[in-house]
């Protein structure tokens, strides 16, 4: 028999803003510098992640794409949400330079080992809080790139949601949203509340400007923890996590090719390469 | 040897099953002699073709009349396994329907997804592999508990293969009331038109990246691919510039390829476009940077400007006619 999960029902009496007023949450992930290439660690076999984290990049399409959407409607209110470890804010600082008006931070050694359910069960109870019109997140993280924490943070909260946006209009209650296909893109509409969650591309992400880093610095950030969010440690963390890593091998490197410098008869090579392969 | 039921996620993509699904029915048979298609639409439509990729039945929704399908497959899934039906893993393809099924699945069971997987193997319980920092390391990982494992399979990870099975016994798959988590409504498609080969079937595929400096330089990357019969794919450097659209993507967000010739114009090798080509069976590159990562998986690597060598090869196959 299985256990059904009980979802985090949508707070009732929630009440439907005019979207004169939009709030939006958008989940924002602190990750190591990607630049840096980054090692497993022997004992836990989890990324390191002992440097100062930044703003995932492809978060910033959220941060952006919800900025645009408040300013759209005229009005409300962007909130971030992540988890991190170690009371992590420089990330956040990023997206509040942004334009964000403020974020709740959940921070708990008790989320160390936390796979994607449970992360997605922190983030949802976290945004719950916020009981936002609007949740956007990145399809994948750059780091983890599971892909599924948004749709495993619809479900916790029993909310429609929409993957893989290209483009977003709110107006109405609804939302308007390009979804990327295989073949090009479908059109969705979706009734708010719901989660959309964005692709690179959906629009382009500001810079923080000089005003908005100053201004960062003074924005409120509400710092939780697990009890805060009244979830069990037992369900998060390497307690919950419901998966085992038994192994870690290197895969098997590709031979080395011949490289050689062009000095304006390289293509030739390419040429006769392509004959050998029988190409052309 | 059978490690028990296999549920696999049948989708389709232009009339036909997708090639994801073919590959995934390959390995479920592989690991098991009772493999079940699950789709969200008419069973009867999919039936004979998985049935001759080794589904022994299809569980199908059918039609769910323009709901985006995520929720449903996987509250109908939910809903089945609830009622008894007891798979001992479930493959999804990471695909954009795909993940919306894992992930709510997840949900439904509080069972976790193990994802990005390139291989699945019995070794006293299912293991998954999957491939971290570009492909130079593999991690495997299995479940804890008993309920069923949710596996995102990668594309081309497994060679598909007819098994030459009769027709799959088609039964219904209940879809429960979903209540406000099944309201998101398709209201129309958009085919992005394109021509020649399809970007994940072809034998030859030629990529641009960034080091083509400026959008209008893509057209060396077109004229070669006509030449070649090949099909155009581009870095996710120039996709999310806007020079191409996003259906030209290789990589881990974009399409994963395995062509027998692989030729990266201009493109560095980051780790996440490595995943999607180091597959190729012969890769070619073209940078001028001699330290660029795509070196180190290129077969023929020329250090070189783009803008002298494609121009002087395209004239060069033009010339052998
Ligand atoms: C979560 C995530 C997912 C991602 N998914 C993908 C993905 O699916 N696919 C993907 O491709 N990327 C993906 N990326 C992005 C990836 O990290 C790289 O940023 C991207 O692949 C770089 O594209 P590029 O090689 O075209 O550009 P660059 O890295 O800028 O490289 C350009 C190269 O061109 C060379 N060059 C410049 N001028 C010339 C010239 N005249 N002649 C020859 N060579 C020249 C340079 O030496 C350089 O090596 C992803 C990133 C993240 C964080
Ligand atoms: N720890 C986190 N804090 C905030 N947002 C997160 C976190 N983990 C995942 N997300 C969100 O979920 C998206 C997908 O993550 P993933 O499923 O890990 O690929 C990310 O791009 C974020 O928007």
């Amino acid at each position: 028999m299985v256990e059904f999960h009980t979802s985090l029902a949508w707070e009732i009496g929630h009440k439907r803003r005019k979207l004169t007023a939009m709030k939006v949450a958008v989940c924002v992930k602190q990750i190591p510098d990607p630049a840096d290439p980054g090692a497993l660690d022997e004992a836990t076999k989890c990324l390191k992640r002992d440097t100062k984290l930044i703003l995932d990049e492809s978060d910033s399409y959220g941060v952006e794409m919800a900025l645009q959407l408040v300013d759209a409607a005229g009005g409300g209110e962007v909130v971030l949400i992540s988890m991190a470890p170690n009371s992590e804010v420089n990330g956040l600082r990023t997206a509040l330079a942004m334009g964000a008006d403020q974020a709740i931070l959940v921070s708990d050694d008790a989320l160390a080992g936390s796979d994607a359910l449970g992360t997605a069960k922190v983030l949802a109870a976290a945004i719950q809080r916020a009981e936002p019109d609007l949740v956007l997140a990145a399809t994948e993280s750059s780091d983890g790139y599971t892909g599924t924490v948004p749709e495993q943070i619809a479900e916790l909260m029993g909310l429609p949601s929409v993957t893989f946006a290209k483009s977003i209009v709110a107006a109405d209650g609804t939302v308007n949203v390009q979804r990327q296909t295989e073949a090009g893109y479908d059109d969705v509409t979706c009734p708010l509340p719901c989660l959309v969650s964005v692709t690179a591309g959906v629009v382009e992400p500001r810079y923080p400007s000089f005003k908005g880093i100053m201004a960062a610095k003074s924005k409120p950030v509400d710092e939780v923890t697990i009890a805060d969010l009244g979830i069990d440690a037992g369900s998060v963390g390497w307690a919950g996590a419901g998966q085992e890593i038994v192994a870690v091998e290197e895969a098997p490197a590709r031979e080395a090719g011949e490289i050689i410098e062009d000095e304006g008869e390289a293509y030739q090579r390419i040429v006769s390469f392509l004959d050998e392969l029988k190409v052309i | 040897m059978s490690v028990g039921t296999i549920w696999v996620l049948a989708e389709v993509a232009e009339g036909g099953v997708a090639s994801i699904t073919h590959e995934m029915l390959a390995k479920a048979r592989q690991l098991s002699d009772d493999v079940v298609a699950v789709f969200g639409g008419d069973g009867a439509s999919i039936a004979e073709e998985v049935g001759a990729h080794g589904a022994g039945s299809v569980l199908a929704t059918g039609d769910l009349g323009g709901a985006l399908p995520g929720p449903s497959i996987a509250g109908a899934m939910a809903a089945a396994i609830a009622g008894g039906a007891a798979p001992k893993a479930i493959m999804v393809g990471t695909t954009y329907g795909g993940r919306d099924v894992a992930g709510r699945l997840s949900v439904k069971l509080d069972a976790p997804v193990i994802t990005n997987i390139v291989d699945l193997a019995d070794e006293g319980g299912l293991v998954g592999t999957e491939p971290i920092f570009g492909g130079a390391s593999n991690v495997k990982t299995k479940f804890t508990s008993d309920k069923p494992g949710i596996f995102l399979i990668r594309p081309k990870s497994f060679e598909a293969e007819a098994t030459g099975g009769g027709a799959a016994a088609v039964s219904a798959l209940d879809v429960p009331d979903l209540g406000a988590t099944g309201t998101a409504v398709v209201t129309n498609s958009f085919v992005e038109a394109s021509e020649g080969p399809k970007l994940d079937e072809a034998a030859v595929v030629v990529s641009g990246g960034r080091g083509l400096g400026e959008s209008d330089k893509f057209e060396l990357i077109e004229g070669l691919a006509a030449k070649l019969g090949a099909a155009p794919g581009a870095s996710r450097a120039i996709v999310d510039a806007g020079w191409v659209p996003y259906s030209y993507q290789v990589g881990q967000t974009g399409k994963v390829v395995k062509p027998d010739v692989y030729i990266a114009a201009g493109i560095s090798g980051a780790t996440q476009h490595l995943v999607g080509m180091k597959g190729s069976k012969t890769i070619i590159a073209i940078n001028k940077d001699a330290e660029a990562p795509i070196f180190g998986v290129a077969d023929l690597g020329i250090v070189g400007d783009v803008h002298k060598v494609l121009p002087q090869l395209l004239e060069a196959l033009n010339a052998r006619g």
